[in-house]
């Protein structure tokens, strides 16, 4: 009986503070809601990546700290996001604001096949094939000769001024197009951002939650729970891919021009929102919020560095992941015991094993 | 009181917050087999496991002639003269049967009685399944390739645990035939059985734990069945 | 005819270039169940210390590549003992980001090195050297070398594996981490060991790589994928199995380009997926993990 696992569980509910965190998290969306009518075009703009970045680094957080699904394939979804944004727009007509929806449930969609294939990798393989399958979507994409193959193409004037709901805005605020234009994709990265936030949480609270949590901490703790732990990771997987495929899409309406090579850029779309969630601290909810922060400050006074900026955040996420693992947030939650948004039912799943004794020298 | 090859004092040991060893204290004398009892979970294993270097230990908890060597490094321990024959055999399955032998010998530092050819004239049927896969061995031929890989580095001292479990009498009975041959030549044993009959027949002295805590110790002959019955299951 | 029969042996010979970049990373996984996402990377910058000691010392890449050698056994040997080590253990994440960071970091320095401006190991007259095989194919010198280099380093690693103490180890390692340590087998050692070895292995892959083709610092990860998709493709756990992985690889690859040249990654991946889906655990398995 020696290799029997000595499993303890803890279920942990939410205090006040985390009524007093949605009054604040309310207030926060209000104010950003009603930013527009005091910030300037710059601060919309900047906002509008921090947004963008915020909800893929919530969800690649729901994938591998919940879930335990480590992609370095979200890219595959950013870039099918934005190219089916073009393909609805331009090809087919539709609005824009309507197609980003619908791009989200088409990558909904198409998660199911690619989940056929990945999910037949275990673990740290199954972070390689979610690379090859965002690899075929490149290429695959770049034979499209209709969206510009290769070097890609761009969205017409038409459609980007077109949208529903600019000229309302233009009257409103007093703007001209372009700025009219920036307000209301600022407004769908507040709406996804949030929605992003909402997803994490509800599903926390879920009781697929406890599950995923269960998952995360031991899938053999978790099956022994009666947890159908495949179909739980196939809904997280499912679900990341749509918000990722909508996110996606805005961000390919704001830049108005995609090519293979950009919107399937690993390096743009997963190693940096990796970077802010290990920074900020894998597994919370506000880890990201923390690690998008530090992210966009280094982005903004370092990224001119080119590849000696990019050395330093290889180096630092190095650093973190060994000396700690938890992040910024991790650090503090550890230190003083304190979290913003408790989920209703926590499970804390403890366990030694054996294995854990192993000491490598 | 000559020195004695092994001492054990205090011992703590700990899965976790999980405590499974509460101040253990023994003694092995060099050449002494040595049993230890108890019911499941009593901590027998994790006892073998601190010995051998494989759990967290204060240093000078376990001394093995005169070196304090708690809390491992547990590459360390062959070369000190300790091997383990695990619970439950582990053998090496990608490894064929005299590779299995061989490794044992890996850390090897001192020249000593046993040697391949020894091994297979103690297990003769280990010679002539020499080249099978581990795995296609039975119970038995298992457990006798365990012990030859713990005995093909010349330890001093021998851990085995529940060496006949699970075995049948007459496999059990070679098994325990072989011991005598590994005391003759001057190795101390420490045995851990749950077969207490077994157990006493076959050592000098007699260790009963119960919940992690050591409930009785003595000569086997200056033991009563009582006094084993309640160190045993408690009450 | 002629055509798809020439895409066929060019195929096979490009297996070879894939059987090495597949090997190193097959080792590491056989030993430590460490899937290294810098692998790629690692190939690269073999390729670029070859590229290094060739200019600086005038040496032609065969000879360069033999200097390498020994120097990428120490940087494997370090980043193991170093830095790797570190990671392992019942987590997945730590070991699989920062090996990410890692490449990362590579890449990034040797832009910082050498710009992203393409070099080539130049090798001469063998470069474009080529034995007739009739009918009118060829094969040329260089791929040729390479598949008997990726079966000769093969051959080696079943030698190493099957035949030696250190072999053994390092099947006993894989086997049962807790009592290999009771055998008296350091294992941060062995995995350190076997990290040098991988990059011995990845710096054979480098010459040939540099020999083939141009390459850059940023070409890392597309060789990532290929390796990756060779050994999962051949089924995890045998050399052997890499090397018809790797095979497998480049003939849906010069197949595809013999369709149309714009499909030759793609065909590629697509046969990977191809046989994921139809046999998971590859067309030669052998490994129960
Ligand atoms: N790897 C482990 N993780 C957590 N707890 C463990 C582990 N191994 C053993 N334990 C616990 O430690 C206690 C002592 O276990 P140990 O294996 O030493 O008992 P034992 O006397 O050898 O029992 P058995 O006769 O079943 O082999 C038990 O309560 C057991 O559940
Ligand atoms: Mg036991």
């Amino acid at each position: 009986m020696a290799n029997q696992p000595a499993t303890t569980f803890r279920i942990a509910r939410a205090g006040p503070a985390s009524l007093a965190a949605a009054a604040l998290g309310a207030l926060v969306l209000a104010i950003l809601a009603a930013l527009p009518a005091f910030a300037g075009r710059e601060l919309i703009q900047n906002l509008i990546f921090v947004f963008d970045m915020l909800a893929l680094a919530q969800c690649w957080n729901l994938l591998a700290g919940q879930a335990g699904l480590i992609s370095v394939g979200q890219q595959a979804f950013v870039g099918l996001g934005g190219y089916l944004l073009f393909a609805l727009t331009i090809m087919a007509g539709l609005d824009p604001l309507l197609a980003i929806p619908l791009a989200g449930g088409v990558c909904a969609a198409l998660a199911f096949p690619a989940a056929l294939i990945v999910f037949r990798l275990r673990g740290a393989y199954f972070a390689i094939g979610t690379w090859v399958v965002a690899e075929v979507c490149r290429l695959v994409l770049a034979q499209v000769k209709q969206l510009g193959g290769g070097t890609g193409t761009s969205l017409p004037p038409a459609v980007t001024s077109g949208v529903i709901g600019i000229e309302g805005i233009k009257t409103l605020f007093d703007v001209r197009t372009p700025a009219a234009r920036d307000i209301l994709s600022y407004w769908v990265a507040l709406a996804l951002m949030a929605a992003s936030f909402a997803l994490v949480y509800a599903i926390q609270r879920s009781r697929r939650g406890l599950a995923l949590g269960a998952i995360r901490d031991s899938e053999a703790a978790a099956a022994s729970l009666g947890v159908d732990i495949a179909s739980v990771k196939l809904s997280v997987y499912v679900a990341t891919a749509a918000m990722t495929g909508m996110i996606g899409a805005l961000i390919y309406l704001q830049k108005a021009r995609i090519s293979p090579d950009a919107a399937f850029s690993v390096l743009d779309w997963t190693a940096y929102v990796i970077f802010i969630v290990v920074i900020g601290g894998i597994g919370t909810i506000e880890g990201p919020i923390v690690g998008t922060l530090v992210f966009t400050l280094m982005q903004h006074y370092l990224a001119d560095f080119g590849a000696a900026y990019l050395i330093l955040l290889g180096t630092l996420g190095i650093l973190i992941m060994l000396f700690a693992p938890r992040g910024i947030w991790g650090f503090v939650v550890e230190r003083y015991d304190f979290t913003l948004f408790p989920t209703r039912r926590r499970l804390f799943v403890e366990q030694r094993r054996e294995g854990e004794n192993r000491r490598i020298p | 009181m000559p020195e004695p090859l092994l001492e054990v004092h205090g011992l703590d040991a700990f899965y976790g917050d999980f405590q499974a060893l509460f101040g253990v204290s023994m003694r092995v004398a060099t050449g002494a087999i040595v049993a230890v009892i108890g019911a499941n979970g009593a901590g027998k294993s994790t006892l073998l496991k601190s010995i051998a270097g494989l759990m967290d230990a204060q240093a000078e908890a376990i001394r093995f002639d005169g070196v304090a060597i708690g809390g491992g490094p547990a590459y360390r321990t062959v070369a000190r003269g300790i091997a383990l024959v695990p619970e439950g055999r582990r053998l090496f399955p990608s490894l064929t049967v005299e590779e299995n032998l061989l490794i044992g010998g890996h850390g090897r530092k001192v020249a000593g009685p046993w040697s391949l050819e020894r091994v297979y004239g103690l297990f003769p049927v280990l010679k002539q399944r020499r080249a099978s896969a581990a795995t296609t061995l039975s119970g038995g031929q298992q457990q006798m390739a365990a012990i030859g890989r713990a005995l093909m580095s010349n330890p001093r001292l021998l851990l085995c645990d529940e060496i006949s479990l699970g075995l049948a009498p007459i496999v059990i009975a070679d098994i325990y035939a072989s011991l005598a041959h590994i005391k003759a030549e001057g190795t101390s044993v420490i045995l851990v059985e749950q077969d207490i009959v077994q157990a006493m027949k076959a050592s000098d002295r007699v260790y009963c734990f119960q919940e992690g805590r050591l409930s009785l110790s003595g000569r086997p002959q200056d033991l009563t069945r009582d006094a084993i019955h309640r160190a045993y299951f408690g009450g | 005819m002629t055509g798809w029969l020439d895409a066929v042996i060019q195929g096979i010979l490009l297996g070879g270039l894939y059987a090495l970049f597949a090997a190193g990373l097959s080792l590491i996984f056989g030993v430590m169940r460490l899937v290294n996402l810098a692998h790629g990377d690692l190939i690269v910058l073999a390729a670029f210390v070859i590229l290094t000691l060739a200019t600086w010392l005038g040496l032609d890449p065969f000879v360069a590549a033999l200097l390498a050698i020994p120097i990428m056994f120490v940087v494997g040997f370090a980043l193991q003992h170093v830095l790797l080590n570190r990671t392992l253990g019942r987590d997945l994440l730590p070991p699989l980001l920062v090996t990410f960071g890692l490449s990362i970091i590579i890449q990034n320095g040797l832009l910082q090195l050498f710009s992203a401006d393409s070099e080539r190991l130049r090798a001469g007259s063998i470069e474009t050297a080529s034995i007739a095989l009739g009918g009118g194919i060829a094969a040329g010198v260089v791929p040729l070398l390479t598949l008997l280099s990726a079966i000769a380093v093969i051959v080696i690693l079943n030698l190493v594996f099957y035949r030696t103490p250190l072999g053994r180890a390092f099947r006993a390692t894989s086997d049962d981490l807790e009592i290999a340590q009771l055998m008296g087998i350091e294992v941060g050692r062995i995995y350190a060991v076997a990290m040098g070895l991988a990059l011995v292995v990845v710096t054979v892959a480098a010459l040939y790589l540099g020999m083939r083709a141009n390459f850059d610092p940023t070409i890392g990860p597309a060789r990532l994928l290929y390796a990756f998709e060779a050994v999962i493709i051949g089924g995890l756990g045998s050399f052997w199995g890499t090397l018809a992985g790797g095979i497998v690889l480049g003939l849906a690859q010069t197949i595809g380009a013999r369709i149309d040249p714009e499909w030759q990654i793609l065909a590629g991946h697509l046969a990977f997926l191809v046989v994921l889906v139809l046999r998971p655990r590859g067309l030669f398995p052998r490994a129960v993990d």
